[in-house]
């Protein structure tokens, strides 16, 4: 490929305020249309917007995670434009002065770090949504449903430092992990909670200067972002190499054929006429309020990461998949607080618990086995109560019934027999049913350990310690 | 002596001893409307019905002992306020269909205190004019002429006080809207400092300069009304935080050491004669009291208008946008798509004066003209405000005219919008300095036109002003003559 693509992503985050930024209205997804609205969000004659301050403290939860500098004061700005769906005619957004800028997140590609920046983020208003029905009895026509109008979004703007599709899914899947980890997102792609708007162009590889790029919309999953930024990238590459020009765009995302097509060309582009909108004062956030939600961050993935190889000892491969989700990791975490040996704890979480979730289709957070039972059942494992292999029973059966480990154990007979007398007395009745297998192992045929190991084990029913078990089989086959 | 010619504090005297019910005193003002609307047009819209019920209650209240100033008191209140279940225009033809689902936090206030509402008052449209011609329900007129023009925005507030149509009403003053017509319909205006009362449920001009304030027959009832709708409301953001004071406690009466500044700017050449002696009289009546005067400067009042018509412009660009035809007000039923309705709707609702505002609002905020318009304009009006808070370091309060003639002719100037714009000259500086400032009787022209006299103080100084105001109305007889109608 002779050309470099340069992309930048402004992403909308959808907070999880329980009522909107503007007015004290639910945020609830869902409800009757028209149903969560006011005088403020309906834009009435006379109404004012009053600022959630919980808009502004989650605000400052994600700069904070992504590096960015606060601003002391901030400003709201009106975005003038005309649509059915925005009533008052304008968007409260900001412009000049946002709350967050200048920060960056770290992503990981083919095995390098690569450092991404953020060019701000600023606090606004959703608008509402229409709903255009063909009905036998009403014909063609438009509903506006205000319910989501005036909910709270973030908006995360990147600098053009990505540079494929890949890098830009990266950045993607790191940012919607730091917002949902911040509590302050559900994540929720499919209904519009997290999307993304992608500024796609080319520059011959090594040239200094960037060409004109395309704004691509509606991409609404990780899949689509790296489907539609690699159609766009072809796109221009053919308009390229075809001696034409790339046209400064918006171009809309069509997940039925994983094409763009365009929405509206420069000319064609809105004058916002943004101004300091007079019904807000500007936003004042003192360095006591920053040290306050400071507190309040939890530990971010990459931090926890660290500590789970640096601190824990865990391979590479375990610290990621237990830092994923902060479900996952808090889990982690707490069984690690009761049992403090994170190996066998990561082994475990990694294998049958997300195992059994994932089957499940469960939340970590309504896990059966809570940290609490599952530790106590590796201790069970450690003190040699339970084999490995019982555990794996008594797990299922905790996963189950929510029963304690030692209740199951003692119900279902399954403590582990180390009674060297019963297991030597199982070997001997093993031995004596297969004498031919025993003439071969003594003849040279060594593999057929394995096949004496699973008879004993499975004439105690799994409850024989494997490793006497082992041991006296050895002894007792060599004579 | 007619129940309809008292004054807030004669009512309230009244109604307290049981003299007179508050149904009693609302049928007399609803009479004095029946008699002298037809001449005046002070009124969108008059609420009988809900006036009668609104007596009754207060009769009530004040049988059972729970009796504030403003109880059983008829009042009326510019058409710019929503008022929950009463239409509510601005003087519209794009709102000439909307109830309200909500009160306007001043308006809440006073029916709150068992205000009597008599109806909704006419105004320019949009509160975009001088002289109340704009409005889409026809022109009000001056109760002292009704050839002339009432003032405006709120010349129906002015004009149904000056012709005993309410006891005291409620107008908003963006560049002058209380205080010119307040001075051309011989009443008291008072624009209070931005911030002291809430603009929650007011319909939006210009966001930074609107302003709620009362228009009253004479300074004692300017204090009253003032008590009652000011103060914080979490509602407004913008309104400020800060307590309420007993106004009418400030009323004593002295003004004796009080240090009043005299613009230079102000005082210029060309004033109208009548105007002119009017604040000589009155200077010399506040010498007489022992106030002293200063002259002094406020250097930016030239570009007070062209900053003014910027800012407000673009602000009322914006505020308006909301008049889509989409979930209320009026919409052309033929328009065909989305466009057209918008289009359509939208140039049949509005005047010609506010599309010509919307315009320009929209131009000076145009990308390529913002920072040459809009964000020069907000720099030369913080030299403006400047120039107030330098002033006030020396000076008390700040006396002048509060337009350069008394009211013109209907039709003098509506096809001038230039000459219509240039009579807030003297009061457009005080709203974009964000600061109060009272317009009190100060006189009558040759013709029997009232003049008004501005006294301008400091921000939240609004006890000064009406104090000042208070002692000049008591050492003259202005405010005791009745407009004859």
């Amino acid at each position: 490929m002779k050309y470099q693509a340069v992309i930048g992503l402004e992403v909308h985050v959808q907070l999880l305020t329980n009522t909107k930024i503007f007015c004290g209205c639910s945020t609830r997804f869902g409800a009757e249309p028209n149903s969560q609205t006011c005088p403020v969000c309906l834009g009435l004659p006379g109404a004012l917007p009053v600022l959630n301050r919980r808009v502004v403290e989650f605000a400052v939860r994600a700069g904070l995670a992504t590096n960015c500098a606060i601003a002391p004061r901030s400003i709201f700005a009106r975005k003038n434009y005309f649509y059915p769906d925005l009533p008052k005619g304008y968007q409260i957004s900001q412009y000049e002065l946002a709350i967050c800028s200048a920060g960056h997140l770290d992503i990981d590609v083919d095995g390098e770090t690569k450092r991404i920046g953020i060019t701000r983020i600023h606090m606004e208003e959703d608008a509402g949504k229409l709903v255009h029905l063909d009905t036998m009895e009403a014909g063609e026509k438009s509903y506006v449903d205000l319910n989501r109008a005036c909910t709270p979004l973030l908006e995360v703007v990147s600098e053009p430092d990505l540079r494929s599709a890949d890098e830009a899914v990266a950045y993607l899947k790191k940012l919607h992990q730091i917002v949902v980890y911040l509590g302050i997102c559900d994540g929720n792609m499919e209904e519009g909670s997290f999307r993304c708007d992608a500024n796609v162009s080319l520059m011959p590889v090594g040239a200094g200067e960037f060409g004109t790029r395309a704004e691509l919309k509606n991409i609404n999953s990780f899949r689509f972002v790296k489907q539609a930024i690699e159609y766009e990238i072809e796109r221009q590459a053919e308009i390229l190499d075809d001696g034409g020009k790339v046209v400064q765009e918006t171009r809309l995302f069509d997940p039925a054929t994983g094409t763009t097509r365009s929405m509206r060309g420069k000319e064609e582009a809105h004058d916002y006429r943004y101004f300091p909108d007079p019904d807000l004062v500007p936003l004042v956030v003192s360095d006591d309020w920053i040290a306050e939600i400071r507190g309040t961050l939890p530990e971010l993935p990459d931090a926890k990461k660290a500590r789970y190889t640096g601190e824990f000892g865990l391979p590479e491969y375990d610290a990621e998949v237990l830092s994923a989700s902060r479900d996952i990791a808090d889990y982690f975490d707490a069984c690690v607080a009761l049992y403090p040996q994170a190996k066998p704890v990561s082994n475990w979480v990694m294998g049958e618990v997300l195992r059994a979730l994932k089957e499940d289709n469960r939340a970590v957070a309504d896990c059966p086995v809570t940290p609490r039972l599952l530790t106590e059942m590796l201790r069970l494992v450690e003190q040699g109560t339970i084999s490995g292999k019982i555990a794996k029973t008594v797990f299922d059966e905790m996963y189950k019934t929510g029963k304690e480990p030692a209740g199951i154990v003692e119900e279902k007979g399954l403590v582990q027999v180390s009674d060297s007398g019963a297991i030597e007395q199982i070997i001997d009745e093993v031995l004596v049913a297969n004498p031919d297998n025993v003439e071969q192992y003594r003849g040279g045929k060594e593999k057929l350990f394995g096949f004496f190991v699973g008879q004993v084990m499975k004439a105690s029913r799994g409850k024989a310690n494997p490793a006497l078990v082992n041991e006296l089989l050895l002894k007792k086959l060599k004579g | 002596m007619e129940l309809y010619e008292l004054t807030i504090h004669e009512l309230h005297e009244k109604l307290k001893k049981r003299e007179v019910s508050s149904v009693e005193a609302t049928k007399s003002l609803l009479a004095r409307i029946d008699a002298v609307e037809e001449k005046v047009k002070a009124f969108i819209t008059v609420t009988p019905e809900e006036a009668l019920k609104n007596a009754e209650a207060a009769d009530k209240r004040i049988a059972a002992g729970e009796m504030d100033l403003l109880t059983g008191i008829p009042i009326a209140l510019k058409d710019i306020f929503l008022t929950e279940g009463i239409l509510t225009t601005c003087a519209s033809r794009i709102l000439s269909n909307f109830i309200p689902p909500y009160d306007a936090t001043a308006a809440a206030r006073l029916k709150e205190r068992g205000m009597v509402l008599l109806g909704k008052l006419n105004q320019d449209e949009f509160a975009m004019g001088s002289s109340t011609e704009t409005s889409w329900f026809g022109k009000t007129r001056n109760p002292w002429n009704l050839e002339c023009i009432p003032g405006g925005s709120s010349g129906g507030s002015a004009a149904a006080v000056a012709a005993q149509q309410a006891v005291a009403t409620l107008g908003t003053d963006t560049g002058g809207s209380i205080r010119q017509p307040a001075a051309h319909c011989g009443c008291v205006g008072l624009k209070p400092t931005y911030g002291r009362v809430s603009r929650y449920g007011v319909i939006a001009f210009a966001s930074s300069l609107d302003q709620v304030g009362p228009i009253t027959r004479d300074v004692t009832d300017c204090a009253i009304m003032l008590g009652a709708v000011a103060g914080h409301d979490p509602k407004d953001s913008t309104s400020v935080d800060t307590p309420v004071p007993d106004y009418l406690k400030a009323l004593t009466g002295e003004v004796r050491g009080l240090r009043i500044g005299l613009p230079r700017e102000y005082f210029i050449e060309g004033l109208d004669p009548d105007v002119k002696k009017a604040m000589d009289d009155a200077i010399a009546t506040f010498r007489g009291l022992g106030a002293g005067f200063v002259e002094m400067s406020l250097p930016h009042t030239e570009h007070a208008i062209a900053v003014y018509y910027l800012i407000a412009t673009a602000e009322a660009s914006s505020n308006l946008a909301r008049y889509d035809g989409v979930r209320f007000g009026y919409r052309n039923p033929d328009a065909r798509g989305l466009l057209d309705m918008y289009m359509v709707s939208r140039d049949e609702g509005f005047g010609a004066e506010v599309k010509r505002r919307i315009m320009l609002g929209t131009y000076a905020l145009s990308s390529g003209y913002y920072d040459a318009y809009y964000l020069k304009a907000q720099k030369v009006r913080t030299l403006i405000t400047r120039d107030f808070i330098d002033a006030f370091e020396s000076v008390d309060l700040i006396l002048t005219p509060v337009a350069p003639t008394p009211a013109f002719r209907i039709g003098e100037k509506e096809n001038d919008p230039l000459q219509m714009y240039l009579s807030d000259i003297f009061t457009i500086p005080v709203n974009l300095a964000g600061t109060c400032g009272v317009s009190v009787p100060a006189g009558f022209n040759g013709d029997g036109l009232p003049i008004g006299l501005q006294l301008i103080g400091r921000p939240f100084g609004e006890e000064t002003v009406l104090r000042a105001a208070h002692a000049f109305e008591q050492a003259t007889e202005w405010h005791k003559r009745k407009a004859a109608i």
